[in-house]
């Protein structure tokens, strides 16, 4: 259990911080095809015996590459890129996986994670992996700042925009790396999308909309662990359901943006 | 003899030359044989029709772009244009103004060309942008999102962003485009302001009557450099026959010419863009509305 919570809260750490780029960048389905790819690196690594960890991680990052590439000088669209990445890597690990004996076993451990399962050794690679992806954020959050919200702006500042441009998804890519362990392939997109995107419900600017993020990303990991240890209840599906249900809350009840408050302020009061 | 180490402000230095330049994407030029050369402290309009390379040609000021052939100085420096002495404001459809950052917070992104990579922002670069936003009247609102803006307020934040690191040479893509009237007008006097201030502009526009009536010089473009000159001598019909070709409409009444610009990209169609100056020039004659 210490395991599993230092490991999910890690994943949810770094999901967090990097989801809130993702949501303003309108880039939740690439996170999604680099972890939905990410199964031929991991099946490859599981056929051969090797580490499932890096096997993803191998794949992840020139898939999370190809995909900017492919959209950026092929004249292909983004969402067409991520398409032929994300059925193209997922095809390929699911037919190795069908090679291997007791596939159906294993490949439901993959695809929706097997938190309860991890090793000392793969929390320290998870923590590890987590904190580099935080560490470049926070040296270059100027940079990916102002990237985000106006390229063509930051590369009339002398900001190398094209590096920026393949950094984001490379940091997208080996943060739903770090989290597969913790909610599995399928899962990983709401991770990555739902604490972010409450936060955005919550904060106006972008440091406190980072900050919203990591909490409400810790309390669903935490809080859905315990759900799915005490209900007994598979523990990526709990973290998932914890997430949304305080999205949900937040979308009713956020003091600035609530649907509930805007309602009560827009209706028509008595005049004095 | 007094050398300026920094920058070279002779007044003779042309704030921008622009010597046969050819630029365009992939290889294929939208802008040919383009020869400017811009005085120091003139505000200057660049007028043609969509498509006719008024952004191409900021962009490869800026650096933005490539160009295939010629040259840029900006105050006699060529190569690369160095970045503290450019200001740049962009179209307003191609920010993100839902992107949850402060008018504070923009403005401070107008320092970053100061700072290098991995490097933080100082007290100093927060009160360059402070002042900045006072420039441009905007520091009562430094705390606002920029989504929740006017049209004018937002172009003024641009503004604010393009002044912070002091540039000597201000670009601005459409800076009018969407504004009414009224808003124009501050900008105008703003851009005058700043003028004073020692900066030179240059702007694209589709107003025509804003470049007779307010810039310094008007630039001409259609691919090619139609014409460039003061207002009252460049504006004539055949000029602007020859820059909007059939988009462009001429009345003549009462001894005015009169240009209608079919809009395409606006609201609206058939809007009455000028009156153009015939002989005697008329700084302010036209109401809008």
């Amino acid at each position: 259990m210490q395991r599993a919570l230092l490991a999910a809260s890690f994943a949810a750490l770094v999901c967090s911080v990097v989801g809130v780029f993702v949501v303003l960048r309108g880039m939740a389905f690439m996170g999604d095809a680099v972890a939905h790819s990410s199964l031929a690196g991991m099946s490859v690594a599981y056929f051969f015996g090797g580490s499932v960890f890096w096997g993803a991680f191998a794949w992840a990052v020139p898939a999370s590459l190809a995909i900017t590439y492919i959209s950026r000088r092929a004249n292909v669209r983004l969402d067409t890129a991520i398409g032929i990445i994300f059925a193209s890597g997922f095809a390929v690990g699911i037919i190795l996986m069908s090679q291997v004996s007791n596939y159906t076993a294993d490949l439901f451990g993959l695809l929706f994670g097997n938190v309860l399962g991890v090793s000392w050794g793969e929390v320290a690679l998870i923590g590890l992996v987590a904190g580099g992806v935080l560490l470049v954020i926070s040296t270059l959050y100027k940079e990916l700042l102002f990237t985000a919200y106006d390229a063509t702006m930051s590369a009339a500042s002398g900001i190398p925009v094209r590096f920026m441009q393949y950094l984001l998804p490379l940091l997208v890519g080996i943060t739903t790396v770090a989290s597969l362990k913790a909610v599995g392939i399928v899962l990983v997109l709401a991770l990555l999308v739902t604490p972010a995107a409450t936060a955005t419900l919550l904060a106006r600017r972008l440091p406190g909309i980072i900050t919203f993020s990591i909490v409400v990303g810790l309390i669903s990991t935490i809080a859905g662990l315990y759900l799915s240890f005490h209900a007994d209840l598979p523990s990526g599906p709990s973290i998932v359901v914890v997430a949304t249900a305080l999205f949900l809350a937040a979308l009713l009840f956020s003091p600035s943006k609530g649907v509930v408050w805007q309602a009560w302020r827009s209706s028509p009061l008595p005049q004095e | 003899m007094t050398t300026e180490t920094t920058i070279n402000t002779t007044k003779s230095t042309p704030a921008l030359a622009v010597r046969d330049l050819w630029a365009g994407y992939d290889g294929k030029p939208v802008l040919e044989a383009i020869n400017l050369n811009i005085d120091q402290g003139d505000i200057v309009g660049i007028i043609g029709p969509n498509g006719s390379g008024k952004s191409t040609l900021i962009k490869t000021i800026l650096g933005l772009i490539k160009p295939l052939r010629g040259e840029v100085s900006i105050l006699g420096r060529e190569g690369s244009p160095e970045r503290h002495l450019v200001g740049y404001t962009p179209q307003t459809e191609l920010v993100d103004w839902d992107f949850p950052v402060t008018v504070a917070d923009v403005a401070l992104m107008g320092r970053y060309s100061r700072r290098g990579l991995f490097r933080r922002t100082t007290k100093e670069d927060r009160e360059a942008a402070d002042a900045s936003l006072e420039l441009v009247k905007m520091f009562d609102l430094r705390d606002r999102l920029i989504g929740e803006l006017s049209g004018g307020q937002r172009r003024r934040v641009l503004l604010a962003r393009a002044m912070a690191h002091n540039p000597k040479l201000l670009l601005l893509d459409e800076p009018m485009a969407g504004l009414d009237a009224t808003a124009q007008h501050q900008l105008l006097d703003l851009l005058d302001e700043l003028r004073s201030k020692g900066a030179t502009v240059v702007l694209s526009t589709h107003d025509l009557s804003c470049v007779s009536s307010r810039c310094d010089k008007a630039a001409c473009l259609n691919r090619r450099l139609i014409a460039f000159g003061k207002p009252s001598e460049v504006l004539n019909e055949q000029v602007l026959g020859d820059t909007f070709g059939t988009h462009l409409l001429m009345v003549h009444l009462d001894g005015q010419a009169y240009a209608y610009q079919h809009h395409t990209h606006t609201e609206g169609s058939g809007v009455i863009e000028t009156n153009l100056p015939e002989g005697d020039s008329r700084p302010d004659g036209y109401s809008h509305d």
